[in-house]
């Protein structure tokens, strides 16, 4: 304890005068931008990141994505984990989508209720995204189970839900009023105002407070009065809500809901969390970070399709920097002791 | 003080089984406002059972507890907090990845108004008031932002109890404050507490260090195997009773024995 608190003491002395860690993130997003810049000049011959087509795509590619890695963040931060992200999302697409449907379609999921404003898919697909963050939060504060293993159950079940709920058919036909909400700018908008949101609601309110304390030392929380069970199920319906409005957002973008839609989109967005600093030992971690490590992700995969580089190596690329990014993190942790 | 002064906390019989282990058994206390006590005795004698009990963190198996004359049954440690019993515990109970202010306000925080979960947090006003019960502990915390993982033992352990004197309370427990600290920091804990006594806050302190104990405390309450085995007063014994309590041998303590 002694010999620990030393070394803390000491940690702190070096700490302060270190940059603070969402610069150091950011740094190697502008680095790896920076690097296919140069590998664009020199092998393709043209910009890589002076292309306004390029760009959108990337930045709409990263808000689906952002949106569940928000949701994931803060589940981390109290020392848990979702996995579920992408199937629930799938899921929420295909509820939004089925209720999204405009008269004339050739083959209507349900043909009695066709042309619905706006807000009830809206509305459905977030609410499905909460019921299931909320069994996650329950099954996990309640039981006690490593949340590993809910939201691992959650994962392939949502995604199978989604196949029968549509017996394996895309739907089609949305309504013009649906699909511009993934049109644009507005996915980009949507993600920006949750993580603005969310930033506000983690720095500044009892939610974020309590997010971080029981992350950071549960017994402590407990201690402290705060009520453990009912908080987490909090934030993992929250999650949930926000993986059902990623849902919403994807299958408006791609004008249709399909349940192989999002696939794997929880492990990016956990990556996301990962590299932008969220520590998978909870306590520590911030939606500017996440922010960014999505952006690390949309460079990375669009930077290896602008270099024409087999969509292969760009997941071997993706998962070697995620083991980088916990083991820097494990590295940390152990710098500063006292765990 | 004297005798007169009230009885602020008392406890009849109180019993701790855990399965088949008896870690507390029938323990019979009182401590009058004002007064501080210490709790001593063997590794596994009840001392922290005792005190889990009282605190709420753990229900009793068999036993009544009262608490400023009224008969208390705590489900949480919350609920023993509200009633004006702050509690410094051995692990410390403190969050490494908040600051200062936000530990010591750590379930109680100042918001602007209520929002449930989403209110918004004062944050000047919690800065305000932990500066304010640092000074009254006389410790020195240079950036009380910094996250409290990044502090030495000491101010960890001054932020822990300033957490409880920052809120006027009725009582405290201490619960080996001083067992992960240096010689320099635990003369700081051991003034604090001194001021407290000067205060008149009620105190228990749960120490294993004897020649701490009788240097602060009006009474030493002896734990041995589960049960209260001896309630002396500081002034009219002396090491050598109380180590022969704490061991259960009556003879052949060495004066000079390590832990006097």
């Amino acid at each position: 304890m002694q010999a620990t608190s030393d070394a803390a003491a000491a940690v702190a002395a070096r700490g302060a005068r270190r940059l603070p860690a969402d610069a150091s993130i950011l740094v190697i997003l502008i680095a790896i931008a920076a690097l296919f810049e140069i590998i664009g000049w020199l092998i393709v011959g043209q910009s890589f990141l002076f292309n306004s087509k390029r760009l959108v795509i990337m930045v709409l590619q990263v808000s689906i994505i952002g949106i569940i890695a928000i949701g994931v963040t803060q589940v981390i931060i109290t020392a848990g984990i979702d996995l579920s992200g992408g199937a629930v999302a799938a899921l929420a697409a295909m509820v939004a989508a089925s209720l999204a449907q405009a008269s004339g379609t050739f083959s209507p999921f349900f043909p009695g209720i066709l042309d619905l404003p706006v807000i009830v898919p809206v509305v459905a697909g977030i609410g499905i995204g909460l019921a299931a963050g909320w069994l996650n939060g329950t099954i996990t504060a309640l039981t006690g189970v490593p949340p590993f293993i809910p939201t691992l159950g959650m994962l392939v079940a949502a995604r199978g839900l989604a196949v029968l709920y549509s017996e394996g058919q895309p739907i089609f036909g949305l309504t013009p009023g649906f699909t511009a909400i993934g049109q644009g700018a507005w996915p980009v908008v949507i993600f920006l105002g949750v993580a603005l949101l969310f930033h506000i609601l983690l720095k500044h309110t009892l939610y974020g407070r309590r997010t971080y304390a029981i992350g950071s030392n549960e017994e402590a929380a407990r201690i402290a009065g705060i009520n453990i069970p009912r908080h987490k199920m909090l934030v993992y319906t929250i999650a949930g809500g926000l993986s059902g409005l990623a849902g919403v957002v994807m299958c408006a973008r791609a004008t249709m809901g399909q349940p192989g839609m999002g696939l794997m989109y929880e492990l990016d967005a956990i990556s996301a969390a990962v590299i932008g600093g969220t520590s998978l030992f909870g306590g520590k971690g911030r939606i500017s970070g996440t922010v960014i490590g999505v952006c690390i992700l949309g460079v990375i995969t669009s930077g290896f399709t602008f270099l024409r580089i087999d969509f292969y190596y760009q997941e071997i690329a993706k998962g070697m920097i995620i083991v980088a990014a916990v083991i820097s993190d494990q590295y940390r942790q152990k710098r500063q002791g006292g765990r | 003080m004297g005798d007169e002064a009230k009885v602020i906390l008392r406890t009849e019989g109180l019993t701790k089984h855990y399965g088949g282990v008896q870690a507390l058994e029938d323990a019979d206390f009182a401590l009058k406002d004002g007064e501080h006590a210490a709790i001593v005795g063997d590794n596994g004698a009840g001392k922290s059972t005792f005190v889990r009990q009282i605190t709420g963190v753990e229900q009793p198996t068999a036993g009544r507890i009262f608490f400023d004359g009224e008969e208390v049954s705590f489900k949480n440690p919350l609920e023993a907090r509200e009633a004006g019993i702050e509690t410094v515990f051995q692990n410390l109970a403190l969050a490494n990845d908040l600051d200062v202010p936000a530990n010591i306000f750590l379930g109680r925080e100042e918001v602007y108004f209520n929002l449930g979960p989403f209110s918004f947090l004062n944050e000047k006003k919690m800065l305000q008031m932990s500066e304010e019960g640092l000074q009254r502990t006389a410790v020195k915390i240079p950036n009380l932002r910094n996250t409290i993982g990044k502090m030495s033992g000491g101010q960890r352990q001054c932020v822990a109890i300033s957490r409880s004197a920052t809120f006027a309370s009725k009582m405290i427990i201490m619960d080996e404050p001083t067992a992960a600290l240096g010689v320099q920091e635990t003369t700081q804990v051991e003034n604090i507490i001194r001021n407290l006594k000067e205060q008149g806050v009620p105190l228990i302190l749960v120490s294993h260090n004897l020649r701490q104990v009788f240097n602060l405390v009006d009474k030493i309450a002896v734990f041995r195997r589960g049960r209260i085995v001896g309630i002396l007063n500081a002034k009219e014994t002396d090491g050598n009773e109380i180590v022969s309590l704490i061991t259960g041998v009556q003879t052949g303590v060495h004066e000079n024995a390590s832990y006097i």
